[in-house]
């Protein structure tokens, strides 16, 4: 029993180890359930928000009845989509029709096992992480494929053929991409972008957590690195995650007034969702390789230009003051909420949520806290604003037709992820400190 | 970026009947339950991967039979009917029925009635080009002009369910006039509309005419020539889009419409894009003829003088007018009875789908999509 818990506590001991790095099953398992468990909620909570603000995008007012504002709607999906009949066409290949949705989930949750919340906030920290991510994440493409092939069907094996040309020719310009970030760990600039030659070592890195740490010793996200590099090879990679994701305008795969559904046509109940859950899940995946990339992941903005402690103490306590504020947008709602009796139980839990987010905001003023959940609230927020665009880019954006997708993907992407790469190589060779300074 | 096969002609494309390598050709059937068909049109692909070698379109699913009931219909009865054939146009579906009758009895309409229906008209196109411009985005993958159209599109459907109560199959002319008087309030409404519509126009064509995606979806997809549009006897914005400057509203003045200045829009390349261009500015030359016709709209008697019982003399008549959608023309045999001999409708849609065939072959399936929402068929009146 004591050595049960000696090897529990143990953990709590160490500096600045992830769990998969200091050899602690059982935190790693904990890490595992929390960054499960989160993901499933912001999934849900990322359907609600892409149904109102594209609702509100669109002169509507998106789901209103189930709950206050329609914040039970996703939950009440959830549990029509369990109940709902599971059925398997008569001609789909059974074997192949039940694993796929299972690949497609287990790719898409599989990766986050190396995403950086914070320089501990990871199950473990692999040496070859990006190289993981970006390995896994592909996997995905086979469900995809045995989806659309397993129905038997015409639209899906239509949808399931264009989705996987499509995810295999953006992941070279992506590839591409993430390489230019990745040889920045270990090139320093001079002068204008900032960096003045200070970091760590010449060795590159891989790994999630190092690539935000180089960041944070050269004092530069590498977005604004090697200006304007950085940002086109940020660029780039924007681009290829949407169509990697297979979302709108690249939602070619699904696009419904062409193929019906693409390839989860003959897919219904609970197999469908695991769809939908996988694809909403790739999608924060795919935004926290941009942030850990190129936004600095768990950083906060401005770490040199406004840095030192009052600066410190100030962002510390933007976490609280956003809690704060959605409590008070609840609030406010809650206050506006009609008077008639039908809408006591609404006025009430709009207030109860309130209430919930308040509480947060107040806990995370607590130093304790808000040292440990800072780190997790940026990179979160980093996140937020990726999905927002995904949600903006589908409400603005026509879709691409198959073969523009394509020149789109080979003609511009991989020549510009290339052009990138070799500047970016250049760049960081001829701004060398040794080779001005001797 | 454009694609060589687009912009072949038909002779050229006997070339791709053939799909590449010998493959096996894949036969798709799109509809009559489908998102992107507009109603229940079926369409049979055959394809080569992506590549459409040829179509066959499928209708008849919403027959109702029109032309027949007609036959047993006094004239007066079978007025209401010719709504639910385009229904997202029915004002003008009326329009062109009773126009027809009036001729067959050699009435004409007093001055008021005339101004009332041609401000009628014009709102009705307003409203079925929203509708098409809508639900085409919406096929394109844009999925929000869709709201934007119906939000203003149901400033017209107020306007209508104002003046006779009802919104969609309005049933708002009678023959030989109109049984409404206008509401208190009808004139200044409808000029609060055009100043409320005109910045929206606008606001549809920021979102879409210098979209990138837009762009290069809609241009060089579903050409079609003016010889071409000729021969298959297409009308409306697909032949204008073509470059023939055919206007019924002009070529053979109806109503009175010749009391009006507007141009007709034509475009270039008969491609989908053309075609946008085209019944955008359609959209804003309408304004302007309601603007005018409100401004002219005269006092007096709103209906003439018919008989109670109509029994136009033995004969037959023929009258077409410009729907949104293309030419709706009536051809009426009467026996001189109560009821028409033969009753036949001209439909737009009906004629103009002929062309999807000819516009989709070399195209990928994608551009199927959008050309069926570029000809702005509606099933009711293909099928009728």
């Amino acid at each position: 029993m004591h050595e049960i818990i000696e090897y529990i506590s143990s953990y709590l001991r160490t500096e600045g180890l992830t769990p998969g790095a200091a050899g602690n099953m059982f935190w790693a398992l904990v890490y595992i359930m929390l960054v499960f468990g989160g993901l499933s909620v912001a999934v849900i909570a990322m359907n609600w928000l892409e149904r109102k603000i594209l609702a509100h995008m669109q002169v509507r007012l998106g789901p209103m009845r189930v709950g206050p504002h329609g914040l039970l709607q996703p939950i009440a999906d959830a549990i029509k989509l369990l109940l709902k009949e599971d059925i398997m066409p008569a001609e789909a290949d059974g074997f192949v029709f039940w694993i796929a949705p299972l690949i497609v989930v287990l790719a898409a949750f599989t990766v986050f096992v190396v995403v950086p919340f914070g320089p501990t906030h990871a199950v473990t920290d692999m040496n070859i992480g990006i190289l993981f991510m970006l390995g896994v994440s592909s996997l995905s493409v086979l469900g995809i494929v045995m989806a659309g092939w397993a129905s038997n069907s015409h639209y899906p094996l239509i949808g399931a053929l264009r989705s996987s040309a499509q995810m295999v020719s953006y992941e070279v310009a992506m590839g591409l991409a993430v390489v230019s970030a990745i040889l920045m760990t270990s090139l320093h600039g001079l002068g204008l972008y900032g960096v003045g030659g200070a970091g760590s070592g010449d060795t590159g890195t891989l790994s999630m957590i190092g690539i935000v740490q180089a960041q944070q010793e050269q004092g530069v996200w590498f977005l604004f690195k090697f200006f304007p590099l950085g940002l086109v090879a940020f660029f780039i990679f924007a681009v290829a995650m949407v169509a990697e994701t297979n979302r709108a305008p690249f939602d070619l795969a699904e696009a419904e007034s062409e193929l019906t559904a693409g390839f989860h046509t003959e897919y219904s109940g609970f197999r469908w969702s695991l769809f939908f859950l996988a694809e909403y899940s790739a999608m924060i995946a795919v935004s926290s390789i941009a942030v850990t990339l190129w936004l600095g992941g768990w950083l906060r903005p401005f770490p040199n230009l406004l840095s030192g402690t009052p600066w410190d103490q100030i962002f510390s306590f933007v976490p609280g003051v956003t809690f704060l504020f959605f409590a008070a947008i609840c609030f406010y709602n809650t206050v506006r909420m009609p008077k008639h009796p039908l809408f006591r139980v609404q006025t009430i839990g709009l207030a109860g949520f309130g209430v919930v987010l308040g509480l947060i905001g107040l806990v995370l003023f607590v130093p304790a806290v808000s040292v440990r959940a800072q780190d997790i609230f940026w990179f979160s927020a980093k996140v937020a604003g990726f999905m927002y665009l995904y949600i903006w880019y589908r409400g603005t954006f026509p879709r691409y037709r198959f073969d523009q997708l394509m020149q789109m993907g080979w003609k511009v992407l991989l020549p510009m992820g290339l052009g990138v790469l070799i500047l970016t190589a250049s760049a960081g060779l001829l701004l060398q400190p040794q080779i001005w300074h001797r | 970026m454009t694609d060589p096969n687009t912009t072949l002609s038909p002779l050229e494309l006997e070339h791709h009947d053939k799909t590449y390598l010998d493959a096996n050709e894949l036969i798709i059937n799109m509809g009559p339950q489908h998102p992107a068909t507009h109603g229940v049109l079926r369409v049979i692909l055959r394809l080569d991967g992506e590549k459409v070698l040829g179509l066959e379109c499928v209708i008849g699913y919403l027959h109702r039979g029109v032309e027949k009931i007609g036959e047993h219909r006094t004239y007066t009865m079978f007025n209401p009917y010719v709504d639910r054939m385009d229904y997202v146009a029915a004002v003008s579906n009326g329009l062109g029925y009773c126009e027809t009758v009036e001729k067959l009895l050699n009435v004409e309409a007093p001055p008021r009635a005339q101004h009332v229906r041609v401000i009628l008209t014009e709102l009705n196109r307003l409203a079925s080009h929203q509708l098409w411009l809508g639900t085409h985005a919406l096929d394109i993958g844009a999925i929000t002009p869709l709201f934007y159209t119906f939000r203003d599109r149901e400033e017209i459907l107020k306007i209508y369910e104002k003046y006779c109560g009802a919104r969609l199959t309005t049933h708002a002319f009678r023959i030989g006039g109109l049984q409404y008087e206008t509401y208190t309030g009808f004139e200044k409404e409808v000029k609060n509309f055009l100043t409320f519509f005109r910045p929206k126009i606008d606001e549809y064509e920021e979102l879409l005419t210098t979209n990138r995606i837009w762009v290069e979806r809609t241009k060089n997809v579903g050409n079609i020539s003016a010889e071409d549009c000729i021969a298959l006897g297409v009308t409306g914005p697909v032949l204008r889009a073509s470059g023939v400057k055919w206007d019924l509203r002009k070529a053979q003045p109806y109503c009175c419409y010749k009391n009006f200045d507007f141009e007709i829009p034509i475009g270039e390349n008969g491609d989908t894009y053309d075609r946008y261009l085209v019944r955008m500015a359609e959209m804003r030359q309408s304004v302007r003829i309601i603007e005018q016709a409100v401004d002219a709209l005269p006092e007096g008697p709103i209906m003439a003088k018919v008989p109670k019982v109509m029994k136009p003399a033995a004969g037959e008549v023929y009258h077409s007018i410009e729907a949104p959608k293309g030419e709706l023309g009536y051809f009426i045999v009467s026996d001189g009875s109560t009821q028409p001999y033969r009753l036949r409708v001209r439909p737009p849609s009906f004629v103009n789908l002929q062309a999807l065939d000819a516009m989709c072959r070399g195209q990928l399936v994608a551009d199927v999509i959008a050309v069926i929402g570029t000809l702005d068929i509606v099933l009711g009146e293909v099928d009728r």
